[in-house]
């Protein structure tokens, strides 16, 4: 017989979106359980680049990003430890004339919409900040208050958090069937049982299959994404860099390697947990560092990954409750960009639980807007 | 889940290794018509037991290196007159199968990267020195026998001044003969064999006499250190290097309780050798714990086929066993894949491998009988908590140990929060010790905690020399 445990919550997903929401719950008294499959920060956020970033992002995602950089300026007094979080300013450099005008626009419309975040900077101002870069670029968007972390300092902290704070975190332990029991919800993983009134869904890349459990058909893709990481060198880095028109990633890590992304693809299987690096590929995103970077050429490259991480049809996350199944709440397919956001989704999903409702801008990034079939009533 | 390479096989073989084992395949794989690439990392072929033979072995400094490294002059003239394309002084960075089949290497040579594709590959990397972590390994005149040995043969050099040796297996005393007779002096030859060994390996001692010859040989190096006045201390059970900013004194105890210190500013180290398998693991290659080895050996069938198919290995990357055994396992190999590619039938590839075996049998005659006589003491798997186990990053075997409070982390997670296994060496220098303290920390056996994920690049590769594979035209 199946020993059945009880408890407030249960988040599924012991990534950084799953410690945040379950630290926040914590935090207002309730008794959260986190189901990992695998071990915390397996997947997606054992494998980012930490970029804290609100440079260019999708406005419909830029409110909620604005109330994030804020908390990442006071992330130690959240979960305890800095995180390696530093706040010099993501860049997005105009390597051409003729790319300058699209920057402009953007920072127009942002200015419009309220948001002053991001601004345009000329050559002088691009030398003076990142006095590395090529000499081609001519002008750059800039968002000052951004930066980056630290990916597994970041776990470690909300993970210690989590336990200071009552959560209790099961690694190992797959979910393998939702159903109802009364009001509350019976989560199984294998032969064992939680009943919960509410359920978090912060699996990731494997979101959609648990969507599926609960009747919503959310359909999700995944990315492969590229990252390189080289040896240390002395700082001379502090802005993370990226360029219109390259999938470029460009930062210096607090360590002193440089941490290479940009969404260049390599293979990854969702079934077998097989990710290859395709160096072919990846050789483009090489040439574009070194283009904007010409002093890193001789710079030895120590590992490079194929990280695996969940990818929406708009590249938006979904985060709210479940249009169909009461008590369930979405917080998953952010697409490669999701790391910036962690300290706000962790609220928004108290406010969800807690209050019933929440005051942060997230109608925009609600479930039904992927769904073509509604789960029944 | 790979590309597709069907389309675009350029040869038959890739043969990654150009010492014993790889030049008898490729030597053997042309006679048999195949194409072949060699590509090796040294400027010259022979890889470390042959280092350098081409330019030394007709001088008299090969006198100093003996017998055993003359013959290498033979295979490297064979290797050279073979037809085999040889890519000299290329660092092989990553190798990827094809999604049906064939295999593609990416190589660098002088800031410039390409790749070669082949239907079959040969994997002849040899054999590392087992990572020996002590208090004050990192300090500046701690090396390994085997480096001492690479300079000599290379370079012709020697320590000025008087060296402590400490070790476990036939190579340190060997060194140590080769370095009296190149004029060198030795403060202390600290032997590292517990006691109770030649017990262990009386078991095997009937089998071992088909190899008679090489017993008397290593009597013989015994023989020659006390005749030469070398002090010589055995069943060291620990060393210490001491002193400050680099090596000044050698601390040694022994089993049974001794203990002393030898000035030296000069210490080469040594407890036995393991195979090659990072590029094995990369490729996904079954491996198996081997105990009576402490290290990991790839799952091989009698032709050296890995598990995954097209994928052979050969020579002491396949197992511990000496130039001579390489030489034949890689012809033995060039036969099965030969055989594969469908240039011999089975009988015939039978026919050609049989004669092989057999010698291949009684160069394998001694194996377990040096393996009991020199399995390294437990004390290597088991550092102190302030020693450094991982050097890239410093980080100590304590911490490693903190690692394991509640749940039993394998070698992936620890290496996500400690960094270590995250430098330049890729975990060569750290993943065996990483292992092992696991295991001994978690009461699990060491095949069971397994190995860091090996990811490419297999060797560090410059950014410019990755951005040099690329050949779509810049936007600017």
């Amino acid at each position: 017989m199946t020993v059945e445990r009880t408890c407030d919550v249960v988040v599924i997903g012991g990534g950084l979106h799953g410690l945040s929401a379950a630290l926040h719950l914590a935090r207002s008294g309730r008794r959260v359980i986190v189901l990992e499959r695998w071990w915390v920060g397996r997947h997606a956020s054992g494998a980012s680049a930490a970029g804290v970033r609100t440079l260019n992002r999708d406005f419909a995602e830029m409110p909620i990003a604005l109330e994030a950089i804020e908390m990442w300026h006071g992330i130690a007094k959240l979960v305890g430890d800095g995180c390696g979080f530093t706040a010099h300013g993501q860049i997005r450099v105009a390597e051409r004339a003729d790319q300058v005008a699209a920057l402009e626009a953007r920072a127009a419309e942002g200015r419009r919409r309220g948001y002053d975040n991001e601004e345009v900077i000329d050559r002088a101002e691009l030398r003076r900040l990142v006095p590395a870069i090529s000499p081609h670029c001519v002008a750059a968007l800039i968002a000052r208050r951004d930066g980056a972390a630290d990916p597994h300092r970041t776990l470690k902290a909300f993970r210690l958090s989590c336990e200071a704070a009552g959560v209790e975190i099961i690694e190992g332990c797959g979910v393998t069937a939702i159903e109802r029991k009364g009001s509350d919800w019976r989560v199984r993983a294998g032969d064992r049982a939680f009943i919960t009134p509410a359920v978090v869904n912060a699996a990731g890349a494997w979101a959609g299959r648990i969507a599926a459990m609960i009747g919503d058909v959310i359909p999700l893709g995944h990315k492969a994404s590229m990252m390189i990481v080289t040896e240390r060198l002395a700082p001379w880095l502090d802005p993370v860099v990226s360029a219109v028109g390259r999938s470029l990633s460009f930062k210096q890590s607090d360590k002193g390697t440089l941490v290479i992304g940009g969404g260049l693809q390599g293979h990854a299987d969702l079934d077998t947990l097989k990710s290859s690096v395709d160096f072919v590929a990846l050789a483009r995103g090489a040439r574009a560092a070194t283009e904007l970077f010409p002093s890193v050429r001789d710079v030895r490259i120590v590992r490079a990954w194929t990280g695996m991480e969940a990818k929406t049809g708009d590249l938006l996350p979904v985060i709210g409750p479940s249009p169909g199944a009461s008590g369930v709440y979405h917080a998953f397919g952010f697409s490669g960009h999701g790391f910036e956001l962690v300290p706000v989704v962790g609220a928004i999903l108290r406010d969800l639980i807690v209050d019933g409702a929440t005051n942060r801008p997230i109608a925009a990034l609600a479930p039904e807007r992927l769904m073509t079939i509604k789960a029944a009533a | 889940m790979s590309r597709e390479l069907d389309g675009e096989l350029g040869i038959d073989l890739i043969i990654l290794g150009a010492g014993p084992a790889g030049m008898a395949a490729a030597v053997a794989a042309r006679k048999l018509g195949l194409s072949v690439t060699v590509i090796d990392e040294q400027p010259t072929p022979g890889g470390q037991i042959w280092r350098a033979v081409d330019t030394i072995a007709a001088t008299p400094h090969a006198d100093i290196l003996g017998v055993e490294y003359r013959k290498g002059a033979a295979a490297a003239d064979a290797f050279r007159a073979s037809g085999a394309v040889y890519e000299a002084g290329a660092q092989l960075w990553q190798i990827e199968p094809g999604s049906t089949s064939g295999f593609r290497a990416f190589v660098t040579r002088d800031g410039k990267a390409w790749t070669v594709t082949a239907r079959a590959v040969l994997l002849a990397t040899g054999a590392q020195e087992r990572p020996v972590p002590f208090p004050g390994w990192t300090l500046p005149g701690v090396l390994t026998v085997g480096a001492a040995q690479i300079l000599l043969k290379s370079a012709r050099q020697i320590p000025a001044k008087p060296v402590v040796i400490a070790g476990c297996g036939p190579l340190p005393l060997l060194y140590a003969t080769q370095l009296i007779a190149a004029g060198g002096q030795i403060a202390g030859f600290l032997d590292t064999s517990p006691p109770g060994r030649l017990g262990r390996a009386l078991p095997h001692l009937t089998r071992a006499l088909a190899k008679a010859s090489d017993l008397w040989k290593g009597l013989g190096w015994m023989q020659t250190l006390r005749r030469e006045g070398v002090p010589v201390i055995r069943h060291v059970a620990a060393i210490e290097a001491l002193g400050n900013g680099r090596v000044e004194r050698v601390y040694h105890r022994t089993h049974g309780g001794a203990e002393a210190m030898i000035a030296a500013e000069t210490v080469f180290v040594h407890e036995g050798i393991v195979p090659n398998v990072h590029v094995a693991m990369s490729l996904g290659c079954a491996m198996a714990w081997k105990e009576s080895q402490d290290c990991y050996v790839p799952v091989l069938d009698e032709f050296g086929e890995t598990s995954l198919p097209g994928a052979f290995i050969a020579g002491d990357g396949a197992g511990i066993a000496g130039a001579t055994a390489a030489g034949l396992r890689g012809e033995i190999a060039a036969i099965g894949i030969a055989a594969k590619l469908g240039a011999l039938d089975a009988a015939e590839a039978a026919a050609k491998a049989l004669p092989r075996r057999r010698q291949l049998e009684r160069e394998l005659a001694l194996r377990p009988l040096l393996d009991a006589m020199f399995r390294p003491r437990a004390q290597v798997f088991a550092p102190a908590d302030d020693t450094i186990v991982c050097r890239c990053e410093e980080v100590t075997a304590g911490t490693i140990r903190a690692q394991v409070k509640l749940g039993r982390p394998g070698p992936n997670q620890v290496k996500a929060f400690t960094r270590a296994g995250m430098g330049p060496c890729q975990g060569r220098q750290c993943g065996y010790t990483v292992t092992r303290v696991l295991a001994a920390a978690e009461g699990r056996p060491a095949a069971e905690v397994g190995f860091y994920r090996v990811r490419p690049p297999l060797k560090p590769v410059t950014l410019g020399e990755l951005a040099s594979l690329d050949t779509q035209r810049s936007l600017i």
